[in-house]
C-alpha cells in the first residue's frame, strides 16, 4: 500500500509550530515520550512501547560451529523486522531502503560496541560456541523506531538466560533447564541509541521525533550512547549540515537522556525478577490492564464434555462417509499414480470428455493431488472450499508435468492445456 | 449474530498448562484479550490464552495492486510471522487455513477490489498456537468494522496417539468427532467471551 502523503498544510503547521517550540503531542524539546517495558513468560522476550512505537523482542540460542577467523568467539546475530503490521507502506518489496540502514545501525551499535562477552560463549574453543540471535519485531510504528527498537534489543539481552554448560575434559555437558537454572548472558554495558531530528536546515531540533515529525524533518542524528558516557556510535544522514558544537551539545543531552532510560531498564528487569522469585504471576496477561474497556480476560473455565460421545455419533450418523484411504501409491500406468483419498473419481463420468491420446490406456481422469489443506476432517458444512486455489499437477507417461489450475477466485483465463478442466469446473458448479 | 465454528483435531501431545485432552472435565485455559492496542491498523487485537499470545493487526478495506484485485469482491491476505526466524512451509500452511476461515465470514462482496490484510505476529507459544491465531483474527477483523457474516474462533483439540488409532481409519474418525464435539462444546465458551468483551466495550454505561 502506498503511503498516503503528507499535506502541505500539515507540513507547514507542524514546521511553525517547532518554530514556535510546541509540539502536537505538547511535549517539550528534550522530552522523551513514555517508556513502558513489559516482559513475556519465557527468558528474553520482552516488548517495549515508546509512546505508541511498540517493539517486540526475542533472544534465542543455538550451540553451533564457530567462525573460522574467530574460533573463540561466540556469535551475535541481530535482525530487525518490519512487521507489515506496523505501518500500511511496509510491503515485503517496499521497505528496504529503511530496513538496512535500521539493520545497519542496530548492528553497529550492539555488536562493533562489544557490550556483550563473546568469549563467555564459547563452550569448546574451535567446535562449538553459543550462537545468541535477537529478533526484534516492529509492531506499531509512531516514529524513532531506532531508539525503540535498541532499548528492547538491550531489555531482551540483560533478560534472556542461556543454557548452563560443563565441560570435563572432553566431555560437554549441557543442562536443560529443570537441571540447572539457566545462566545470564555477561553483558558488559548497554548502549542506548538517542534520536535527534533537525529542521529547516540544522536551526531546530527535536528529540524522539514522532512518526508526523519524522516526515518533515530535514536531517535525523543518532548518538548511542552508554551509561558511563561513552559513545558507541554515532550515525548523522538525511545530508544537513551540523555544526560542531551542535553535535557535542547533542552528545551531552544524549548522556542525560540515556541514564534515565538505563535506570528505567534496570528498574523493570528487578521487578521482573523479583515477581518470579516470589512465584507471582508475570507474562503478558499481566500487562493487560484491567480497567480499560477494550481488554477483557476471563479466568480458567472448565467444559462439559460428557455427552461428547453422543454428539460425535450424531455427527458422524449425518456426515458423509469419508472416502478410501489409500497410503501407499497405486500405479496405474507408467508415469501416472496415486496417492492419498478417493481411489475413484467422484466426479462422475468423465468418459465422454477428450482424453488425451498420450494419456495411456486409463478409462477415468485420475488426478494427483499435489496439495491438501484440510488434515481429513468430515464435517458437513464447510462452505469455505469454494475459493480454493489448488494447483493439479497430471503426470503422463511421456513425463511431461502440465500444471493446470482449476479454480481460480478471479475470472482471468487461466490456462487450460486441456478441455479437461473445462469439463471439470462445471460439473463441480453443478454439484454445488 | 449466528456463530459458526471451525474446529481443527490435531494429533499431537498438548503441552500447554490448562486443558488435559482426554475425558469429561476438559477446561480451556485462563483467557485475555485486549482490542485498539495499535494505533496505526485499522484495527488491532492481542489474544492471550494461558500463555500463548497472538498479536493480529487489520488493515481494510483499503487500496490494492491491480495485479492482485478481484473485480466483485476484496482480496483477502493473512500474512503470519513467527517470533523467531524467518517464515517457513508451516506459517504458509497456517495461513492458508486462515485465510480459508475468513473469506468464507467476511462480506467481501461488500466492498470490491479492495484490500483486507490480515497480520499476526506470534508473541508467544505455548500450545494451541494456531486457535490462538484464529481467535486474534476475529478479534482483529470485529475491532476493525469489517463486515462479517459470522464470527469464528479456533479452539485445539489433542489425541493421544497409540497403535490402533495410527491404523484403524474408522476409529481414528470416531475418536476425531468426538474431538469435534468437546471443540463445540468449548467453542460455546470462547463466543460467550466475544460477546461479553465487545458488551463491556459498547455498552452506555
Amino acid at each position: 500500500m502506498k503511503e498516503t502523503p503528507l499535506s502541505n498544510c500539515e507540513r507547514r503547521f507542524l514546521l511553525r509550530a517547532i518554530e514556535e517550540k510546541k509540539r502536537l503531542d505538547g511535549r517539550q524539546t528534550y522530552d522523551y515520550r513514555n517508556i513502558r517495558i513489559s516482559f513475556g513468560t519465557d527468558y528474553g522476550c520482552c516488548i517495549v512501547e515508546l509512546g505508541k512505537t511498540r517493539v517486540l523482542g526475542q533472544v534465542s540460542c543455538e550451540l553451533v560451529s564457530p567462525k573460522l577467523n574467530r574460533a573463540t568467539e561466540g556469535i551475535l546475530f541481530f535482525n530487525l523486522e518490519l512487521s507489515q503490521m506496523a505501518a500500511p507502506a511496509f510491503e515485503p518489496g517496499r521497505q528496504s531502503d529503511l530496513l538496512v540502514k535500521l539493520n545497519r545501525l542496530m548492528e553497529r551499535c550492539l555488536r562493533n560496541s562489544k557490550c556483550i562477552d563473546t568469549e563467555s560463549l564459547c563452550v569448546v574453543a574451535g567446535e562449538k560456541v553459543w550462537q545468541i540471535r535477537v529478533d526484534l519485531h516492529l509492531l506499531n510504528h509512531d516514529g524513532n523506531i531506532i531508539d525503540a527498537a535498541s532499548i528492547a534489543a538491550i531489555v531482551a539481552l540483560c533478560h534472556f538466560r542461556r543454557p548452563d554448560v560443563s565441560v570435563q575434559g572432553d566431555e560437554v555437558t549441557l543442562y536443560t533447564p529443570e537441571e540447572r537454572d539457566p545462566v545470564p548472558l555477561s553483558i558488559h554495558h548497554m548502549p542506548i541509541c538517542v534520536s535527534f531530528a533537525f529542521f529547516q536546515q540544522g536551526t531546530y531540533l527535536l528529540v524522539d521525533p514522532n512518526e508526523r515529525e519524522e516526515r518533515v524533518m530535514d536531517g535525523l542524528l543518532v548518538i548511542a550512547m552508554n551509561k558511563h558516557r561513552e559513545i558507541c556510535t554515532i550515525q548523522s544522514s538525511g545530508g544537513i549540515m551540523l555544526l560542531k558544537d551542535q553535535v557535542l551539545r547533542c552528545s551531552k543531552i544524549a548522556g542525560v537522556k540515556v541514564a534515565e532510560i538505563t535506570e528505567l531498564i534496570l528498574k523493570a528487569l528487578e521487578n521482573d525478577q523479583k515477581v518470579r522469585k516470589e512465584g507471582g504471576k508475570f507474562g503478558f496477561a499481566e500487562s493487560i490492564a484491567n480497567q480499560r474497556i477494550t481488554a477483557f480476560k476471563m479466568e480458567k473455565a472448565p467444559i462439559d464434555t460428557s455427552d461428547v460421545e453422543e454428539k460425535a455419533e450424531e455427527i458422524i450418523a449425518e456426515a458423509e462417509p469419508p472416502s478410501e484411504v489409500v497410503s501407499t501409491p497405486v500405479l496405474w500406468t507408467p508415469g501416472t499414480a496415486q496417492i492419498g483419498e478417493g481411489v475413484e473419481n467422484s466426479w462422475g463420468d468423465l468418459e465422454d470428455s477428450e482424453k488425451e491420446d498420450d494419456e495411456g490406456g486409463g478409462d477415468q481422469a485420475i488426478i494427483l493431488d499435489g496439495i491438501k489443506m484440510d488434515t481429513g476432517v468430515e464435517v458437513s458444512d464447510i462452505g469455505s472450499q469454494d475459493s480454493e486455489e489448488e494447483e493439479m499437477i497430471i503426470l503422463e507417461p511421456d513425463k511431461n508435468p502440465k500444471k493446470i489450475r482449476t479454480q481460480t477466485t478471479s475470472a482471468k483465463q487461466e490456462k487450460a492445456p486441456s478441455k479437461k478442466p473445462v469439463k471439470r469446473r462445471k460439473k463441480k458448479r453443478a454439484a454445488n | 449474530m449466528e456463530e459458526e465454528t471451525h474446529t481443527d483435531a490435531k494429533i499431537r501431545a498438548e503441552n500447554g498448562t490448562g486443558s488435559s485432552p482426554r475425558g469429561p472435565g476438559c477446561s480451556l485455559r485462563h483467557f485475555a484479550c485486549e482490542q485498539n492496542l495499535l494505533s496505526r491498523p485499522d484495527g488491532s487485537a492481542s489474544f492471550l490464552q494461558g500463555d500463548t499470545s497472538v498479536l493480529a493487526g487489520v488493515y481494510g478495506p483499503a487500496e490494492v495492486k491491480v495485479s492482485k484485485e478481484i473485480f466483485n469482491k476484496a482480496t483477502l491476505e493473512v500474512i503470519l510471522r513467527p517470533k523467531i526466524g524467518l517464515p517457513g512451509v508451516a506459517e504458509k500452511s497456517r495461513e492458508r487455513l486462515i485465510r480459508n476461515t475468513c473469506e468464507a465470514v467476511v462480506l467481501g462482496t461488500l466492498h470490491p477490489r479492495t484490500s483486507i490484510t490480515v497480520v499476526l505476529q506470534v508473541v508467544s507459544d505455548a500450545g494451541s498456537l494456531l486457535a490462538c491465531c484464529l481467535n486474534a483474527a476475529c478479534m482483529a477483523l470485529v475491532d476493525a468494522g469489517v463486515p462479517m457474516r459470522a464470527l469464528f474462533c479456533g479452539v485445539a483439540c489433542a489425541l493421544d496417539s497409540d497403535g490402533t488409532l495410527v491404523l484403524d481409519p474408522t476409529s481414528k474418525q470416531e475418536k476425531l468427532q468426538q474431538c469435534l464435539a468437546a471443540a463445540q462444546a468449548a467453542s460455546q465458551h470462547v463466543f460467550r467471551f466475544y460477546r461479553e468483551s465487545l458488551q463491556r466495550r459498547y455498552s452506555k454505561s
